[in-house]
This record gives C-alpha cells, structure tokens and sequence, in this order.
C-alpha cells in the first residue's frame, strides 16, 4: 500500500488543520491524487470540493466528511461518523467500515458505497444519489427519499422507506418493517437492470440482482386524505 | 296588549363569549371535512405587543437632536463574530426568509428590488435560491432547512450569509408544508417533488440534532464557504433564554427570534395560534442570555414578528435587538389586503384585512401564488418601488423617535427609554409601568 500512497500529495492532520487541509483541496488549481494522513475522526474532512480529485483518508472519519461533494472521489479507509457525504452533488464517497447514521442525507448526486453497515436514517430525504450498502441499513433509512436508488445487500431496520417519494430502494436481506406508504413493487426489467449498474459502479461482485427485493412509494400520501390521517 | 299576557317575554339571543361565532363555524368546518384547517399569515389573537410600551421622549434631564439637522445614524453590522465578511445594511430592518414556492417569482423580485433600494437583506425560503432573487438582491441571506429543499453548494457560496433555521415563529417544532396548488413544474423541479402533490417536509434537520451536533454543523458550513460568510440561527419564540445561549455556544455569529406573530406559507391554524411566544415576551430573555454570556452586540440579534412601523422597530431595539426583519408587512407593502381586491377576496369569501388563504395559491394580489396569470399582475418594478417607500418609511419613524430620546444612532436606544402601559408588558419586558419605577417581580413578588 505504501507504494500507491507515496505516489499521492499528502497531509498529515497531526501537522496541519481542518481549515488547512479544506483550504487546498477546494483551491482552484487543486488537481491529482491526495492522501489525508491521521483523520483520527476529525469531523468535516474533506468538505465543499469542487475539482475531479481523488482522496484517500487514511482512518477512521468525524462528522459530514465529503460534505456537499461535488466531482471529487474519496475513499475512506476507516468508519465514517455522522452524515457522511451529506448533500453530495457529484462524484463518489466510497467507506471501507461502517457508516453512521444519515450517511448520504439529501444527497443530490454521485455515487456513494458502504461497504460495511450503515445506522440509522441512510439515505434520508435523499434527492437523487445513489447509495450502496454491502451490509445492513438502521431504522428509517431512506425517510422521505424523493428520488435516487438505495442498494442495500443486507438486511433493513423499521421502517424503511417511510414517507417514500420517488425514490427505489433495493434489498436482498429482511427488511424488519416497511414505513408508512412505502410498498413492495415488481421489479421491472428498468429497475433489474439500474440495479445491475449500481453493483457493478460500486465494485459488488458477490450478489445477484435477482436476489433483490423492490421497494417504492405507494403514493397514497401525495394528497392529504383524512381516511389516511392514521399513516401520517 | 292582551297577547302579551299570554306569550312570556323571551331574552335577547345571546352568543357565547366560549362557543363565539368563529368557534362555532370550525366546528362545523372540521366535522364537515375532517382535516384541521390550514391557512397562512401569523397568530390573529390579541397579545401583548410592541404597542404596550411608549418611549418617553426628552425632558429637562435629557436633550434632543434636531430632525433632519443632526445625525442620526441607522448603519449595522451583522456577523462580526467569526465571518470574514459580515454583512453591513444600512437600515437595521431586513425582508424575513419567504420561499420562492410560497410567493410568485414577481414577489421575491419585488422584495429583492426593494431591499436594495434602500441597503439592506433579503432572505431565501423553504425551497432554494432562484436566480432572480439573487440578481435582485444585492444582499441574501440563504436558509439552511430542515428539507433541504434545492440545497446547494453553489448557492451556499453565492450568498452573502447563511441562516440555519431550527424553526419559526408561527409553529416552533413545526415543518414546513406546502400544499399542491402551489407545486407547479418549476417549484416541483426545484424541490424535486412530483408535481401537484401535498408536501410534507420534516422539522428536524436531517443529520444533526441538539446543541452538539449543530456546533459541528455550523462548523462544516463554515468550512465549505472558507470561513467567509455569517451564519444565522434562527429560533421560534419559545424557550428564548436557553435557545440564544446554545445558538452562541453552536457558534452563531447572528440569532434570528421569530414571535408567535411572525407568518407562514401554509400552517394549521391550531399550530399557529397555540403554539409559541408572543415576540415582546422573548426579547428580554434573550438579551439576557447574551448579557449573561458577555456576547451582547458580539453575536446579533434579530427579531421579527408582527413588527409593522418605525415605532416598532425602535422598541425592539431600545430592548436590545440589533434589528428586525418583517414578512407579514412587506407582503401588505407589496399589496396584499388592499381593499382596490375587494371584489376578488369577497369571491374566495373574505375580505380586504382578512385574506389568509395563502396555501391555496389564488391569491388576487399574485403574491402568495404560482398561477401565472394571478402572478402576473404584480409588477417587480413598482413592486420594488412599494418595498423601497416602506422600509424608507420604517427608518424615518425610527430615527424620528430615536432624535427624540437624544440619540444618535438607533442602537443608542435602550430600556431607559421605555416605559410599559400594561402590567403584563411590564412583567415580560422588566420595563416599569409608567408613571412608577416598578414592573411585577421587582424586588420579589
């Protein structure tokens, strides 16, 4: 590993700032491959980049890193504290341990990979990134996702999906219990076939699309009805 | 007289002060349609408000300024704290946070135009910033919210300051809403929500909750926009003390405080009557925990909530406050309840003072509306204008009461200069009741 890495920029966060270290990677000219040394769950790392770079953060990551990424691809090679990738607009967040909880909260855009388990509340009010978990998601994952894909390989807490807008999500496990107007549906040939592309995107070999459960909004929320005042 | 003798004399029919008439027709309302009632606008019940207190103006012990001849300055600076660009207005009142969503695009150009004219802010909604408002805004303030609603980082870094709103006057612990009629392709598009649905959004933030955690998101904002711009918290009116003293431990460089007063797009009616403080009630306590925490006129202080004049706006700052915004009064400003739509209001069954059906979007005046048609009727240009006069309107009453009281800046205004005319603005504001030195509570109960 030491030979790929001593070919990246680095920054020791033993030696430099938060501040410091944001403040290079969201210069204008930042270009190449970046190694963020000792995250020692610092939160914040990484947040607001704007260029096609790569990053690895070598450990274990606070809260929101990758926050609001757009273009810029990291890896981090620990667990990853609250938010993780929150509000991502493009690029990719790929964690090699677990995820807290909102991992990928109202994320717009990009690719975001877990490849362990995520907490409670993954995906929530997610707003068109797609999201895969190798493991299992906590309780409220993908609560009011309007749309986006959540791939979840293992198994599912309480109430997933509750109050779904557009948003699909995917599960090959158990899934303990469905929230409010969130429905199983039929996997189409469409649906077959995004998930396909979002395993192979996410470097998941090992399972099969056709192992995978469906799941989308019922829709019987979208206008307020007082015979359904009981889901609200 | 005969017939008298026969029929016994029957009383007068008698409402009751409980069971009044617009009690009686929400009962009725409500078992007829089994949804609680939604509308927009603030609290309309009587409270104790800014009108409760006078200013005492110079004496023998205390000199005037002259009108027009000597200064009397309005500047503010908002967000000195940790931003490395705070914001200047030149008038310390400023246009509240209303969506694009919530009012027509002509609206928010309006109040954009407006604001500018006379050098000072306007501010984002529930929703994301188009790029009218900030054309014509040449300061925006840009609200974090719960929904996130076209939450950007792009915009994040356009704006001139950040607001992170935990809640609102008309409902604290309240999400937003925003019924179908006003989800039109562009709202929906921006928002991405189907079109014509009835949105729900949350009232909690979605990856942060608490004190703690709100100190690290504020951080992480910071660090995406380089330290560069003010970051707002605003708070309903409900816990003020507590809720000031852990914005400015999270790391706020300004708090916004929005009483119970302050509108809503769409919001129950229970929600908006019962819940919350009245804003005279909540400014005390949070210049004090700003006192308390040596922060006072570090971290600002905004509030807002039924605040209509020049007179008002003194009041709140004589308390303490650094400046208010309106919402409420800049729609009025803009032509909202004019009485010239009498006829319109009479056919959606209201009238001119009384109109809240903003949910609905059929709003005559094309304020609180997406129809095009309807939004077509105002003009940005003379709507601006309207803007501009008001807020003009608004500083010269102020200074006018401030040269008066023999000050030479509005923030030289203080409590010295008030007095209460009611025993519970004396009790709420720690401002004697006139003509004694004692307000309820001095010197024990």
């Amino acid at each position: 590993m030491s030979a790929t890495l001593s070919n990246h920029q680095a920054i020791d966060l033993r030696e430099s700032t938060i501040r410091e270290l944001n403040a290079v990677l969201q210069s204008e000219d930042v270009t190449g491959s970046w190694l963020v040394s000792h995250p020692e769950g610092r939160h914040s790392i990484a947040v607001g980049l704007t260029a096609p770079i790569d990053i690895i953060i070598d450990g274990q990551a606070g809260y929101y890193a990758g926050g609001m990424n757009q273009h810029a691809n990291l890896v981090i090679k620990g667990n990853a504290g609250p938010g993780v990738a929150e509000n991502m607009m493009s690029g990719s967040v790929r964690i090699e341990g677990n995820a807290s909880m909102a991992a990928g909260a109202t994320a717009h855009g990009g690719l975001l990979v877990i490849e362990g388990d995520a907490g409670a509340r993954c995906g929530i009010s997610m707003k068109g990134v797609n999201i895969v978990v190798r493991g299992s998601v906590g309780h409220m994952s993908a609560f009011m996702a309007q749309s986006g894909n959540l791939v979840v390989c293992g198994d599912a807490g309480d109430a997933l999906g509750d109050s779904l807008y557009e948003a699909r999500i995917f599960v090959r496990g158990t899934v303990k219990s469905l929230g409010a107007d969130c429905e199983e549906k039929d996997m189409s040939a469409e649906d077959l076939q995004i998930l396909r592309g979002l395993l192979e995107e996410a470097g998941i070999t090992e399972y099969s699309a056709e192992h995978f459960r469906c799941y989308g909004s019922a829709r019987r929320l979208y206008n307020f009805h007082v015979d359904n005042a009981a889901a609200y | 007289m005969s017939q008298s003798k026969n029929t016994p004399p029957r009383t007068t029919p008698r409402f009751s002060a409980t069971f009044d008439q617009f009690t009686i027709s929400e009962i009725q309302r409500a078992a007829a349609t089994g949804i609680y009632d939604i509308r927009g606008a603030g609290t309309k019940r009587k409270l104790p408000h800014f009108d409760d207190l006078l200013f005492l103006g110079a004496s023998i012990s205390r000199y005037p300024l002259e009108g027009y001849r000597e200064r009397c300055d309005t500047d503010v600076v908002l967000g000195t704290r940790f931003a490395k660009k705070p914001i200047r207005l030149k008038t310390p009142v400023t246009v509240a946070g209303m969506s694009f969503g919530a009012l027509s695009a002509q609206a928010k150009e309006a109040l954009g135009r407006g604001a500018s004219a006379v050098g000072t802010s306007t501010t984002t909604g529930d929703g994301g910033m188009t790029p009218e408002e900030r054309g014509h805004s040449s300061i925006l303030v840009y609200q974090y919210l719960p929904s996130r609603y076209g939450m950007n980082p792009d915009d994040l870094r356009r704006a001139d300051a950040i607001e992170v709103v935990v809640g609102q006057g008309a409902k604290p612990g309240g999400g937003g809403m925003l019924l179908g009629q006003k989800i039109s392709p562009r709202v929906a598009k921006m928002r991405n929500l189907p079109e014509g649905i009835d949105q729900r959004s949350a009232c909690r933030h979605p990856d942060w909750t608490g004190p703690d955690d709100l100190e690290i998101k504020i951080e992480e904002l910071r660090e995406i926009t380089g330290w560069e711009k003010p970051i707002y918290v605003k708070v309903g009116a409900s816990r003020p003390y507590y809720d000031v003293s852990l914005a400015v431990k999270a790391g706020a460089d300004v708090i916004v405080l929005d009483g119970m007063q302050g509108g809503t797009a769409a919001t129950q009616e229970v929600f908006i009557e019962h819940v919350g403080l009245p804003i005279l009630s909540a400014i005390r306590s949070a210049v004090q925990a700003l006192q308390d925490l040596g922060m006072h006129r570090k971290v600002q202080l905004i509030v807002s909530g039924g605040i209509r004049s020049g007179a008002d706006m003194a009041k709140a700052l004589a308390l303490g406050a650094d400046a208010v915004a309106i919402g409420t009064a800049a729609l009025i400003a803009l032509g909202d309840q004019s009485p010239d739509l009498a006829e319109e209001y009479a056919k959606l069954g209201t009238v001119p003072g009384a109109y809240d059906d903003w949910q609905e979007g059929r709003d005559p005046a094309g304020i609180t509306t997406q129809d095009p048609e309807l939004a077509s009727r105002l003009d940005p240009i003379l709507g601006g204008r309207r803007i501009a006069n008001y807020l003009s309107v608004m500083t010269m009453e102020a200074q006018a009461i401030a040269r008066a009281c023999g000050k030479s800046h509005l923030h030289n205004l203080e409590p010295e200069d008030l007095v209460s005319l009611t025993m519970e603005a004396a009790a709420m504001t720690k401002i004697p009741l006139a003509g004694t030195d004692w307000y309820p509570g001095k010197n024990g109960f």
